[in-house]
């Protein structure tokens, strides 16, 4: 993958450390981000060197402990962020009432857009933004795994060898949506599509990244899983029909067809045997479960508010179901 | 933390689909049989799934009297 284009002074002395092949970043350190957009793209950049990494970086910088001060600063003021939006449930089971809190929640929907109204160019934006992470699907959740006791590690395990295909490269869901891309004419390389997306693109990756990342945040990471598992299979069905009604090729419509069943077991298995085993194992992060998955649909509701607006489609489209 | 675990092979959710884990053979009302292709599969229970015999979440649409118990 390419480093992508400075979005301003942070991004852009930041890439061009790295371009240089420097390992002195306190000038970087001593930029400081303008705007929102600005710091999440130097966080998503620094989080990307722990996935993938870039051609034009050096492989070592991963954990050079200048950059990791740098994605420590940045992480607590997106953490910081994103706890000031968040009001924990009173009186609320997270395994019992899960399901009725996320149908409550009410964000808008750009699957239920695709689906009756969106043109083939609107959708074509919509699954390059969805690119950044679908082509590295379940990928910040697996990070997880070793941080869980015996009940929620084999329970995640269940669901992620699912994710990863069930051990066959074809059925792999990340692998699906690069097929998807290609068949629909877009270039389907890793991050191939991050010049043009929005700051709330950036925010979503950056906040599972973070959560994946962070073995103090293991019960947001897997909150964050249940909430998005939970709001996937209806969207997908949309996708499945809107993107039909529009004549994208098959290999699309199959990746979202897979998701309408895989995710509703998943969602199941999310709450109750990989939340729930973690509630059992350690019961005192049924807040951060809570803090995971109101992120998760908080950021994709100002995603879906975001892209809607510029679309010029009125705020009425919401989901029947989350 | 004890040694063994509840593990079972069908799981009834509330309000929600059979859990079927490992490899079974599904036989619809119309007597057409549907292999499971996925470690765990979620069977309807509703009867209002567009995948049926699969579950699609619809349940989750229905009012609370209507869904599976």
């Amino acid at each position: 993958m390419q480093i992508p284009q400075p979005r301003g002074p942070l991004t852009d002395e930041l890439f061009g450390t790295l371009r240089a092949g420097s390992d002195d970043f306190y000038p970087v350190l001593a930029a400081g981000a303008t705007d929102g957009e600005d710091a999440a793209l130097a966080l998503w950049v620094l989080h990307e060197l722990h996935y993938r990494g870039f051609d034009e970086v050096r492989d070592d910088l991963e954990w050079d402990p200048q950059l990791v001060r740098l994605r420590g600063a940045l992480e607590r003021d997106l953490e910081q962020r994103l706890r000031e939006r968040f009001t924990p449930p009173v009186g609320l089971s997270f395994v019992e009432d899960f399901f009725d809190w996320v149908a409550e929640q009410d964000g808008a929907s750009v699957a239920a857009h695709v689906q009756r109204d969106a043109d083939r160019e609107q959708v074509l934006e919509l699954l390059r933004s969805r690119s950044i992470y679908h082509l590295k699907e379940s990928d910040p959740t697996a990070w997880v795994v070793p941080r869980l006791g015996v009940r929620a590690k084999a329970a995640l395990m269940e669901l992620l060898y699912d994710e990863y295909g069930g051990g066959d490269p074809n059925r792999l869901h990340h692998h699906l949506f690069a097929q998807g891309l290609r068949a629909s004419g877009l270039a389907a390389s890793y991050g191939a599509h991050i010049d043009e997306v929005p700051l709330e693109v950036l925010e979503q990756n950056n906040a599972m990244s973070h959560f994946g990342l962070h073995r103090r945040l293991r019960g947001a990471a897997l909150g964050h899983l249940a909430a998005f598992e939970a709001t996937s299979s209806m969207p997908s069905r949309r996708m499945v029909q809107g993107l039909e009604r529009l004549g994208f090729p098959d290999e699309m419509v199959a990746y979202y067809a897979e998701h309408v069943e895989a995710d509703a077991v998943h969602e199941q298995l999310a709450v109750r045997t990989i939340c729930g085993g973690l509630l059992a194992e350690e019961p005192g992060l049924e807040e951060d479960l809570w803090f995971g998955a109101f992120t998760c649909l908080d950021l994709e509701d100002r995603f879906a508010r975001t892209i809607l607006q510029r679309w010029g489609v009125g705020e009425d489209r919401k989901e029947e179901v989350a | 933390m004890s040694g063994s675990f509840e593990h079972p092979d069908v799981v009834l959710c509330p309000g929600g689909p059979m859990l079927l884990r490992g490899q079974h053979t599904v036989e619809d009302p119309a007597g057409v049989a549907h292999e499971t292709t996925r470690p765990v599969t979620a069977v309807c229970r509703c009867h209002k799934s567009s995948s049926l015999p699969w579950c699609d979440g619809t349940h989750k649409l229905l009012p609370e009297r209507l869904r599976p118990t």
